[in-house]
């Protein structure tokens, strides 16, 4: 097995060190880690979990709009932080695994290693 | 493939007659083939391994895993960058912003030293490295960042049956949760993994380290199991704090090693030493 870059081994440890909810992904959107805080919002520990495929973490959450509008996975913050590279905030409502809604913030940033490697992608989540 | 050691302290050179069995000079190892010349950093051991350069050569290769002053002082006493018919292919590790030309100079030019880097004689080739993968005559060279501040790169350098890795400033304890259990979430792993030796980074014991946290540097404990995990056959510690004699160093080596068995061979790497790998 293959040892992740540096730059997402930082971020990692970041996360695990944070009391704000934080969840990275890699390249190509698979989900690398989500630390504790994340766990109590999204209703399932990050061990239980595991590397989840783009396509099912950013459905899996039921994401919806104030309106209570579904919002497609690409217009996601954090999918649009990955397929474009900049940082990305917006307001959604979500539903966890264990059937509880939220209303959060999230702010996601590109992970761009020296000289100019795109790693991944890392979101901070506030309950509104 | 032929190494030989020529600086292994750490920080700052440090000589003193407490030190004189491991040496006081700061990192640089030389790894040479049939078809390769290279120095691993241009610590103050280059100084000396300037006069051993084969008469006649006309290609060395420098490889920088950063560019703390430790790693690069020697650099402007390397008699072959005075001499117009040597090619110096210089490697270091791409940064965010400067070039690595830009960030050599600043040492390699007025006031701080006599020549500008763009003066040297010699054939100078900047090569700026990261995840890299390239040959040097009948080498592989692998690179990858590491954990250290400031982009720092460690070496993997494979003959075909052999493998050297050079960590001189590595903390992989920094940058993992569950350090030394997870590989994929160890700064390092890869360019480790199985080698026949590893030079490591060992400066400090774990009372040392608690208030020099980040600093990029490992305990010998963190050291050790770091090569434990990535299954390396033999393992040499590697920049010695320079507040460490030979005695202090011999006893931190005897501690190791009565505490624990290790799964591999285990030593301190020390000036003037040499190995071969076939």
């Amino acid at each position: 097995m293959a040892a992740n870059q540096i730059e997402i081994i930082l971020s990692r440890q970041l996360a695990d060190c944070l009391n704000i909810p934080v969840f990275l992904i890699d390249p190509q959107g698979d989900l690398l880690f989500y630390n504790e805080p994340a766990e109590e919002l999204l209703g399932k520990r990050y061990e239980e979990a595991g590397k989840m495929p783009m396509d099912e973490w950013s459905t899996v959450f039921k994401q919806s709009d104030d309106a209570g509008k579904k919002i497609p996975p690409e217009k996601l913050p954090l999918v649009s932080a990955l397929t474009h590279h900049k940082p990305m905030h917006g307001e959604l409502t979500i539903k966890s695994l264990k059937g509880e809604q939220y209303k959060i913030s999230v702010t996601a940033i590109p992970i761009i290693g020296r000289p100019d490697r795109f790693l991944g992608a890392m979101a901070i989540f506030w309950k509104s | 493939m032929k190494i030989k050691i020529w600086g292994t302290r750490g920080s700052i050179p440090s000589p003193g007659p407490d030190n004189n069995h491991y040496g006081g000079n700061t990192s640089c190892v030389q790894v040479t083939t049939d078809e390769a010349f290279i120095i691993l950093d241009a610590g103050s051991g280059i100084r000396r391994l300037s006069g051993q350069v084969p008469e006649g050569i006309t290609r060395i290769d420098i490889l920088l895993t950063h560019l703390h002053m430790d790693h690069i002082i020697g650099l402007g006493f390397f008699g072959p960058l005075y001499n117009s018919a040597i090619t110096v292919n210089l490697y270091g590790p791409s940064s965010t912003r400067e070039s690595l030309e830009k960030r050599l100079s600043r040492y390699l030019s007025p006031p701080i030293f006599p020549i500008r880097l763009s003066d040297l004689p010699c054939q100078l080739n900047l090569i700026e490295i990261d995840q890299s993968e390239f040959k040097i005559g009948d080498l592989t060279i692998k690179s990858t960042y590491v954990c250290h501040p400031g982009a720092t790169i460690g070496f993997r350098v494979e003959n075909g049956t052999s493998v050297l890795t050079y960590l001189p400033d590595h903390e992989p304890v920094l940058g993992s949760t569950n350090f030394p259990y997870e590989p994929e979430w160890t700064s390092g792993y890869d360019l480790a993994k199985g080698a026949d030796l590893l030079l490591h980074d060992a400066q400090y014991t774990p009372e040392e380290y608690r208030p020099r946290v980040g600093w990029g540097h490992s305990t010998i404990p963190d050291a050790l199991a770091f090569a434990k995990m990535t299954a390396v056959k033999k393992m040499m510690f590697f920049h010695h704090d320079p507040s460490h004699s030979d005695r202090q160093l011999d006893n931190l080596l005897k501690a190791a090693k009565r505490e624990k068995s290790y799964p591999f061979e285990l030593g301190i790497a020390a000036e003037g030493d040499e190995y071969y790998l076939p």
